[in-house]
């Protein structure tokens, strides 16, 4: 049985997550909650030469914000910083390539607004 | 039960509605009640000296007398709030702390009776203690007990758990909290709308609830208050006898003493008119319907491979229909969103109670149904279906 929300992509991210743990001797991390669901991530990374070399993720979470983690991680890891902070929530929405309820577009952000926290802090 | 035509906003849309311990949906007659009031008999109480106004007192105080008896408590100890959070401060504002006393609380409490005591210990100096479960969830009544003393001047407890359903043994635990002297709150939120509640019988206190989640308006709840000499926590309007330029005389003995300013006369309205409907439906029927649909659901979800139902069976304890349950290797979110999709509304989350989970070891939350008088066999079977939907999406 299959569900538009649950596509395979975002089941199989969920399933096997990428970039899951943490990254040694990070030069920053943040965690952010939604209070609301429960949801919990951690990110760790390093930045070099204003590049982020690695990043990882840890948490709890539903589907949608693992599956968005395990993403968006990927995506970023070898950018430069200027660039993920121009970053926005389309940049998940097409990761995912779904559509969200605003409750779940808050699962979905969440390791947008970690990683945000992040940078912030380098 | 047929009373799915007394619901309109069920009777309009096609949904399964099983979030019934957060709100429920409400009958034409309390609809109708609200409405007659702005229609119809709109004016202050106690003030106007109009006929419109002298009938809004009367169907004031009548509605008190209504939801007194409905309690087995006499009116006059009867306040209205604006539900159980409300009715909760409003208590724990008022109860007199000093420094070393305690407070026990247990662990099946919401945040409306874990959070105004937390933070008036603190003004107090006070304690905050806590009394455990037993591997079944329920309370452990021994370890209650032992915790009770000469300095637990309160003991705050629900009579039926938000998450687990379970119906608390309140007589006995009252009981022995009153011999120690401490001053004991009932949360009756989620008994009310369930079963017959004597709140005379239970000697407790205090005793509060919410219009909402017994099929009454939005923005009203009832508090039973025993001792009405009391400390007013909000003071102004309509509760004094008389105020000059030094200040004010409280009403004493009654219950206007604690309901400061113009009341919500529209929610005390439709919430007699609620109680005329729950007894005219009869909460044993409602209580009967209710323990079918639990046990159905207990059965059908319990057989599925993947889930598991919190608390104990309700062939083992007393419970109301309410479910708490997670599936194995899916968050509580995704199976409440899968199911949505198919128009069944249950809840996702730590249902307010997050002592509870953390206890539970279950920080990404439970997925609970709920029931009430309204629904049906297909209601719970169509809950069954998502959640095994859910097993086969994340499979
Ligand atoms: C047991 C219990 N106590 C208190 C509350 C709080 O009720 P209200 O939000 O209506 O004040 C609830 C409902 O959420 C509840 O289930």
């Amino acid at each position: 049985m299959s569900d538009a929300l649950y596509r395979e992509l975002i089941l199989e991210e969920y399933k096997h997550p990428k970039n899951k743990g943490s990254v040694e001797n990070p030069t920053s991390t943040c965690t952010k909650n939604n209070t609301l669901c429960g949801d919990k991530l951690t990110i760790t990374l390093t930045v070099s030469d204003g590049v982020v070399t690695d990043v990882k993720f840890d948490g709890i979470g539903c589907a949608i914000s693992l599956a968005s983690a395990s993403l968006f991680t990927e995506h970023i890891k070898g950018k430069a910083v200027a660039e993920i902070e121009q970053m926005d929530e389309k940049v998940i929405l097409d990761l995912l390539g779904i559509e969200l309820n605003p409750m779940r577009m808050k699962c979905a952000v969440l390791v947008l607004r970690a990683v945000a926290g992040a940078l912030e802090v380098k | 039960m047929n009373v799915t035509d007394d619901f309109p906003l069920l009777k309009n849309k096609p949904l399964i509605y099983l979030d019934n311990a957060a709100t429920t949906q409400k009958p034409a007659a309390v609809i109708n009640a609200v409405r007659k009031f702005y229609e119809e008999e709109c004016a202050t109480i106690h003030r106007g000296l109009y006929p419109l106004s002298i009938n809004a007192t009367r169907l004031y105080e009548h509605a008190r007398e209504r939801i007194a008896e409905f309690i087995r408590v006499p009116s006059q100890h009867i306040v209205f709030t604006s539900g159980t959070t409300d009715s909760i401060n409003l208590v724990a504002q008022a109860v007199p702390l000093k420094k070393g006393d305690e407070i026990l609380l247990t662990p099946h409490e919401h945040h409306a009776n874990i959070v105004p005591w937390q933070e008036a210990a603190k003004r107090a100096g006070a304690k905050v203690v806590w009394c455990t479960l037993k591997d079944d969830l329920t309370l452990d009544l021994q370890d209650l007990k032992k915790r009770i003393n000469k300095r637990t001047k309160v003991l705050a407890i629900t009579q039926v758990s938000n998450v687990l359903g379970i119906v608390n043994p309140l007589k006995e635990i009252v009981a022995y909290a009153k011999d120690e002297g401490a001053f004991v709150l009932v949360d009756g939120a989620q008994a009310v709308p369930h079963m017959q509640v004597n709140v005379n019988q239970l000697g407790c206190d205090a005793y509060v609830f919410s219009g909402h989640k017994m099929y009454g308006p939005t923005g009203i709840g009832v508090l039973y208050l025993k001792d009405l000499s009391l400390e007013p926590a909000r003071t102004g309007g309509d509760m004094i006898n008389d105020v000059t330029a030094e200040g004010a005389e409280f009403a004493k003995n009654e219950p206007r003493r604690f309901e400061a300013g113009t009341p919500n006369m529209a929610g005390v309205f439709g919430l007699a008119a609620c109680v005329d409907y729950l007894e005219k439906v009869g909460m044993g029927a409602i209580h009967a319907q209710e323990e079918k649909l639990l046990r159905r659901a207990w059965d059908a979800l319990g057989s599925l491979p993947r889930v598991q139902l919190l608390g104990p069976s309700p062939d083992k304890e007393r419970r109301a229909g309410i479910l708490a349950f997670t599936v194995k290797g899916v968050a509580p979110h995704d199976v409440a969103e899968i199911l949505a999709r198919d128009g069944v509304c249950i809840r996702a989350g730590k249902h307010c109670a997050h002592p509870l989970h953390y206890q539970l070891g279950l920080a990404e939350g439970t997925n609970r149904a709920s029931f009430a008088l309204y629904n049906t066999d297909e209601d719970v079977d169509a809950l069954v279906a998502g959640v095994e939907k859910v097993t086969e999406v994340f499979k």
